[in-house]
């Protein structure tokens, strides 16, 4: 309460517009919310809405309970594998590229001669789409005509990216491969905006550099931690490119967002049950999303 | 006491500066091993690489594979497709996000915060959340055909580039209200005092000062767009239209790959983004940090 006055007192927002700014507001700020709204939200809401449904994109739509969950839980059998392949790139993400990342970053931050040429190089592969990735790990680890086979030799050359023990752990490489260089700009871009005298106040207060870091370093970067977990949670949820520049995603390579996509494109039609699919990616993406938001406003509000 | 310190310390720096160096040259080879080897590849005649390996010395060097690519299987109509698509995208994208990110910041609408939160949030969405309604509202709307001779906004650039808009403006609308913050009232409230109206402080006064965010964005989406995968795939049935990171499928034969063809298709798809990103890497870094490091 005793907050209004203040705030109307700084807020020019509170002069009359003429009718020409208010059209303007009206046209400008319309067509933004619109498209975001027609395209965006409401596509989302109808996600929801068709998942209880068994549509298949021509006949009548009918309504089906949450008999389309039931059957993605019980009976579908790339349900699991897929879900297990998101988490997998969760983790590889998160416990491999982002700290390395993190650790590139520190060492270039250091001051090393030729800093501008690492840089570069390891962001290089960031600029790439995931599906020229995908070409590019085919090259390197194609069964008869791959570079590491021809490397390797031996008489049984390895299927790198079509047996499927294996294939998910080299498509999780080439994954890592774009995502270390991101994590790294994010907090070479946060490392600089730390203030150098913490780190001088902590080494006169006798910490090694390892303590300085952990202790001092670290907690100052705390908002470039939150964008760098959630670009991974993000990361992980939407991988699809990769696998499906590959083989579209069989044999080993299943994600959930490949699921959504057989689903709806695949001559099976499958809205509804794709849509399931879609509803359990859309509720494990918007707990992060709501978390990050939530403390985007806190941030907000102490400004 | 002091003088046998300091002796032990400094080599044992440089050695430590040392290790760094090699560390790092080592992950940087890492990195650019692929790209190079798939350049390498490019350049060299399938049968030689068939009978001596990728790592043989060439014999026979040439850019038949690129020419093969660009025009024999027509990825010039590609890059052209993606352009279609970009190009408008971009603008249009920076254009209402910067208005939007306007109003929200400088003007302090009633609700500014919720509309911030729901572009935001619209931008991390998984896109397969949205692909199927997409799909469906896209095959409903009819279009003349002279915007799309599928007579539907379904398989038109149209309906890519609508998506592709509608998604970054989330981002872009997040970024661009957190540069305008950072840009001084006094400047907004001599313009008002002066009797610009909205349009008067949005487009001659806020938008020149966010030059640098504009350009940072716009390299950015620019790479993003252009590198778009999904929706091309999904919301274009022809071949004819397909943006060039998803005609790179059809350099792939039907029962034999000629990888060194796909590794120059490769290298031509992946050109203009690295052309990009070394011409103007600082504003491609700058459009990623500012919307990670703020506050």
């Amino acid at each position: 309460m005793p907050k209004s006055p203040a705030r109307r007192a700084g807020r020019p927002g509170a002069r009359r517009y003429t009718r020409r700014d208010l059209v303007l507001l009206g046209v400008l700020l319309g067509i933004p919310i619109l498209l975001d709204l027609a395209l965006i939200w409401g596509p989302t809401l109808a996600s929801v809405g068709l998942s209880f449904t068994t549509w298949d994109g021509v006949g009548d739509i009918r309504w089906a309970g949450l008999k389309n969950y039931d059957e993605l839980f019980t009976s579908y059998p790339q349900f699991w594998p897929a879900v297990r392949h998101n988490l997998l790139w969760l983790a590889f993400l998160g416990l491999l590229a982002a700290p390395f990342g993190l650790l590139l970053a520190v060492l270039i931050d250091r001051g090393v001669r030729f800093s501008r040429f690492y840089q570069s190089t390891l962001y290089m592969p960031v600029v790439l789409s995931l599906a020229v990735v995908g070409f590019i790990a085919q090259l390197l680890l194609s069964r008869d005509q791959g570079a590491l086979n021809a490397v390797l030799g031996g008489k049984n050359p390895t299927d790198w990216l079509g047996d499927p023990g294996i294939n998910i752990w080299m498509v999780l490489l080439a994954a890592c491969w774009r995502h270390t260089g991101y994590v790294m700009i994010l907090y070479l871009a946060g490392l600089k905006s730390v203030d150098p005298s913490l780190k001088e106040a902590a080494a006169i207060d006798g910490a090694s550099e390892r303590q300085a870091f952990f202790r001092v370093v670290l907690p100052t970067l705390r908002p470039v931690n939150v964008i760098v977990g959630v670009i991974t949670v993000i990361e992980s949820l939407r991988a699809f490119d990769i696998v499906y520049a590959i083989n579209k995603g069989r044999n080993g390579l299943e994600l959930l967002s490949v699921l959504v996509t057989d689903n709806i494109i695949g001559e099976a039609g499958r809205i509804g049950f794709g849509s399931a699919i879609a509803v359990i990616l859309l509720l494990v993406s918007l707990g992060f999303i709501v978390t990050y938001l939530v403390q985007e406003l806190r941030g907000e509000q102490q400004r | 006491m002091t003088a046998p310190a300091a002796l032990s310390t400094r080599p044992a720096r440089r050695r430590g500066r040392f290790g760094v160096h090699l560390f790092l040259t080592a992950v940087s080879l890492a990195f650019l091993a692929p790209l190079l080897l798939a350049v390498y590849a490019s350049l060299r005649p399938y049968e030689e690489t068939a009978a001596h390996g990728y790592f043989s010395l060439p014999r026979h060097l040439s850019f038949d594979y690129y020419k093969q690519a660009f025009v024999d299987s027509g990825m010039s109509k590609y890059f052209l497709n993606s352009l279609v698509i970009a190009v408008p995208g971009v603008l249009l994208t920076l254009f209402l996000a910067s208005f939007v990110a306007f109003a929200v910041s400088r003007l302090r609408i009633r609700g500014g915060i919720v509309l911030l939160m729901v572009f935001t949030a619209g931008n991390l969405l998984p896109q397969q959340v949205i692909v199927t309604p997409l799909y469906v509202l896209f095959n409903k709307i009819p279009l003349p055909y002279w915007m799309s001779d599928s007579l539907s906004m379904y398989d038109s650039l149209w309906a890519v580039t609508a998506v592709q808009v509608a998604f970054q403006l989330g981002f872009c609308v997040f970024v661009l209200a957190n540069f305008m913050r950072t840009l001084p009232r006094e400047i907004l409230e001599a313009a008002i005092v002066d009797g610009a109206g909205v349009w008067a402080q949005y487009w001659r006064v806020t938008l020149p000062l966010c030059r640098p965010a504009l350009a940072a964005l716009g390299t950015l989406q620019f790479t993003w767009m252009y590198n778009d995968f999904l929706w091309g795939l999904v919301f274009l049935s022809e071949g004819d239209k397909l943006p060039v990171t998803s005609a790179l499928n059809n350099l792939r034969g039907q029962f034999f790959t000629d990888y060194n063809l796909l590794a120059a298709g490769s290298v031509l798809v992946a050109l203009p983004t690295i052309l990009v990103f070394l011409l103007l890497q600082r504003h491609f870094i700058a459009g990623l940090t500012l919307g990670a490091s703020k506050g």
